[in-house]
């Protein structure tokens, strides 16, 4: 007896000595970051390799370029990156430097887990879609943008009749349904056009709300951030729900599309996508000269594409600011900006940075995505609200594109939204 | 000494007299006896069904058959698709070419997972969390099962019915508090060659494996496994002079064989399959398991071939885990009464 009890002493014991040494091996850092000279940066780079090599270069160069402060970086996967900050923000841990897709700016900001920017460069020179502001701060500028398109086979839409929409000439709505309606009847496809509804998140409101804005409807009104009534359920908005249902009814679009537009087009089993300028590079390659990257439809408000994409801001907890701005306005000068989107083929921000990467010349391959960029870029609203309305348009685009009344829809997103801001007393102050 | 030898002999032969010698009285051998043939009556009705579905026929083999179809093709859709290039995956989608390795076959997209992953060390993470949690959690969840089903205390019932009424609460409903809750624990750290107490179990090794030891399912599954262990060995260990923990470790413990199987597999599989929580208390890239390596493949441009590949090495120790444990697995599901 006497025994087995003192072996369950020592069983204990070193169960909990196992305990104290894994708490020892592992990295115990309490406190903020940024004490010592020492700076972390977060980025959602995880598993993008080209990308992480380009920041991880900018860092490099910043270590080597002074010795006051040391930068180092952390990486995170995209798809989790979101909750892995909020879950940090809530435990006090989040790094000095961290990556924001740039519609969640406004609702970082007013949840103060960033603070606003006081940099040496001049920001005026990025594309406006490159910043991200709230309440006439800056909080977050980006070294690149993204800018979506359709793509297609020349040969395709020249076989079908259907013209080659230019930037000053892109396709109407009407010639764009007649279009679909051609490549119907040719029987190759079974549906021709391919938007990428498989994509659920951020895709639908990066991609479909810019639709909706040139149909002359909105997310949110505008003026002042505090009800989407009128804008998401008003006469413009029905149209843009009924064209949405229409494509899908009159099988030109699948409620569910398939897990790859890219490799859908490159296969043949799509005529015509909806997709981003990332994917230009793989589809030049497996299409050569038979590529066309065509702008959206003018739906009758005008082209809209979306804006924003990932930007760097400093934390509000950061120990020590000064360091963390001196890094971020070295990382933007021209040369970095040009290194960062040539590896991950996205638009510089700035002309002076574009003029360095191969194709974003005046009239090379990739200059055609800066221009939809720096012309059709429309902002998602710049609100702290946005992260719900992104959720509830979603939520919404899906019950319309699977046959759900579309006044009836639009108004129950309506409802939650304007209920979600009056809840957040308006997101005027915190 | 006899005591030591009693357990394996009962575990080999139930119904040896053995046994009762120790047992001693005549009437708590009867019962011991009884309790020895109950168990063999249900291996023999085990063998006596597997025996009676041999003979369900053609139409048995159909549907198990079918049932096969269904859980190993997507597993070898899975292995397949990770030796061919991204396009030939989609385009083998509309044909039965997506199960078959023919086509542009190779290993690149493995070479491919270890460049943009450490998928070496998230492996070894996984590995060395799921044992810990695994070995902890048998150790942990027994003696609690151990301590409800033979210590003479009052409100053992209530105590299993509250027990076995946490399982009610999914984890999503507590993973938020849990993380405000280890953020405050302490933790003793070295620094340099003087140990001191930092706040916080965030970002460390022991905060995915602590939380996951004590668990309702394994505490209930062990304690309906001791309950069928005839208690009259309890009392023969104890007439040679054993206390509790002892009758713990050489009677009750190794005759539980399949219930430590069982647990160690209902364990391991959502430890290695963790990935809510790591996302939320891990952040430094050398810390994280397995699961959260898996979106690292999700970029703007997705690269199928290697999300299939990466998918087929962590999926590997799961299947060889269930393969070496498959005869204990079922035997002990299927003795427990414990479906699915």
């Amino acid at each position: 007896m006497r025994h087995a009890k003192k072996r369950l002493i020592v069983a204990s014991v070193l169960a909990a000595s196992l305990v104290a040494s894994l708490a020892g091996c592992a990295s115990a850092g309490t406190g903020t970051d940024g004490k010592n000279g020492e700076l972390t940066l977060w980025t959602h780079n995880g598993g993008n390799t080209e990308e992480l090599a380009a920041v991880q270069a900018v860092v490099d160069k910043y270590n080597a370029s002074q010795d006051k402060t040391t930068v180092k970086v952390q990486a995170f996967p995209q798809s989790s990156y979101n909750d892995s900050v909020v879950a940090a923000a809530a435990s006090g841990k989040l790094p000095c430097i961290v990556d924001i897709d740039g519609p969640n700016v406004p609702n970082w900001a007013w949840a103060k887990y960033l603070t606003p920017l006081d940099l040496s460069v001049d920001l005026d020179e990025n594309l406006p879609s490159t910043l991200g502001k709230w309440n006439g701060d800056t909080y977050s500028v980006g070294y690149y943008d993204v800018a979506l398109a359709l793509f297609a086979r020349t040969s395709v839409l020249e076989k079908a009749g259907i013209r080659v929409a230019t930037i000053d000439e892109p396709w109407t709505k009407d010639e764009f349904d007649a279009a679909l309606k051609a490549l119907k009847a040719d029987g190759t496809w079974d549906k021709p056009l391919d938007l990428g509804t498989a994509d659920v998140g951020e895709w639908y409101p990066y991609a479909y709300s810019p639709l909706l804005q040139s149909f002359g409807g909105d997310l949110i009104n505008r003026d002042d951030m505090q009800s989407a009534d009128g804008a998401l359920n008003g006469k413009k908005a029905l149209e843009w729900a009924e064209w949405m249902q229409s494509l899908v009814t009159d099988g030109y679009v699948a409620p569910k599309s398939g897990a790859d537009a890219a490799l859908d087009l490159e296969n043949n089993v799509s005529a015509i996508m909806l997709g981003g300028s990332w994917a230009a590079g793989k589809l030049s390659t497996a299409l050569g000269d038979d590529l066309s990257v065509l702008p959206l439809p003018d739906l009758g408000e005008g082209v809209k594409i979306g804006g924003g994409s990932w930007q760097w801001g400093v934390t509000s907890g950061c120990a020590d600011p000064e360091a963390a701005m001196d890094y971020l306005s070295f990382s933007l000068s021209p040369e970095n900006i040009a290194d960062v989107a040539k590896a991950t083929a996205t638009i510089p921000a700035t002309d002076a940075a574009a003029a360095l990467v191969p194709g974003f010349e005046e009239g090379g391959d990739l200059a055609l995505f800066r221009e939809f960029s720096k012309q059709f870029a429309e902002l998602r609203p710049e609100t702290p609200a946005y992260p719900f309305i992104s959720s509830e348009f979603t939520k919404a685009t899906q019950d319309i594109l699977n046959g759900g009344d579309p006044q009836a829809t639009l108004d129950k997103a309506v409802k939650a939204i304007d209920g979600n801001i009056k809840s957040n007393g308006g997101y005027t102050q915190k | 000494m006899a005591l030591t030898q009693l357990p394996d002999a009962a575990a080999s032969s139930p119904e040896q007299p053995a046994v009762v010698t120790v047992a001693g009285s005549g009437r708590r051998g009867t019962r011991s006896r009884r309790g020895g043939t109950t168990g063999g009556g249900r291996a023999d009705g085990l063998s006596s069904r597997w025996s009676g579905r041999r003979r369900a026929g053609l139409g048995g083999w159909l549907l198990r058959l079918a049932l096969a179809v269904v859980f190993a093709f997507p597993l070898l859709f899975m292995f397949v698709s990770s030796l061919k290039p991204d396009q030939q995956i989609f385009g083998d989608l509309s044909s039965v070419a997506a199960f078959l390795p023919i086509g542009n076959i190779s290993f690149d997209n493995y070479a491919a997972v270890f460049d943009r992953v450490p998928a070496a060390r998230f492996l070894i993470n996984s590995i060395g969390i799921s044992a810990i949690t695994v070995l902890l959690g048998i150790l942990v969840n027994s003696l609690a099962a151990f301590a409800l089903s033979r210590m003479n205390m009052r409100g053992k019932s209530i105590i299993l019915t509250l027990i076995i009424a946490t399982l009610i609460v999914p984890f999503e409903t507590l993973a938020l508090p849990l993380v405000w809750w280890v953020n405050q624990l302490p933790s003793l750290t070295l620094d340099g060659f003087s140990l001191g107490f930092s706040k916080g179990w965030i970002d460390t090794y022991q905060v995915q494996i602590i939380p996951f030891i004590a668990n309702a399912f394994s505490i209930y599954l062990f304690h309906q496994y001791f309950e069928s262990i005839p208690k009259e060995l309890d009392e023969a260990a104890r007439m040679d002079g054993a206390g509790w923990f002892r009758i713990y470790r050489q009677v009750v413990m190794p005759l539980s064989g399949p219930a430590v199987a069982t647990v160690a597999i209902l364990t391991f599989l959502p430890a290695w399959n963790s990935y809510l929580w790591p996302l939320m208390v891990v952040q430094t890239e050398e810390l994280r398991p397995v699961m959260v390596g898996v979106q690292y493949f999700f970029q703007l441009n997705v690269s199928w071939g290697e999300v299939m590949a990466y998918a087929s090495l962590i999926t590997l120790p799961v299947v060889a885990l269930f393969i070496a444990f498959q005869r204990s697995f079922v035997n002990s599901i299927a003795s427990s009464g414990v479906k699915g």
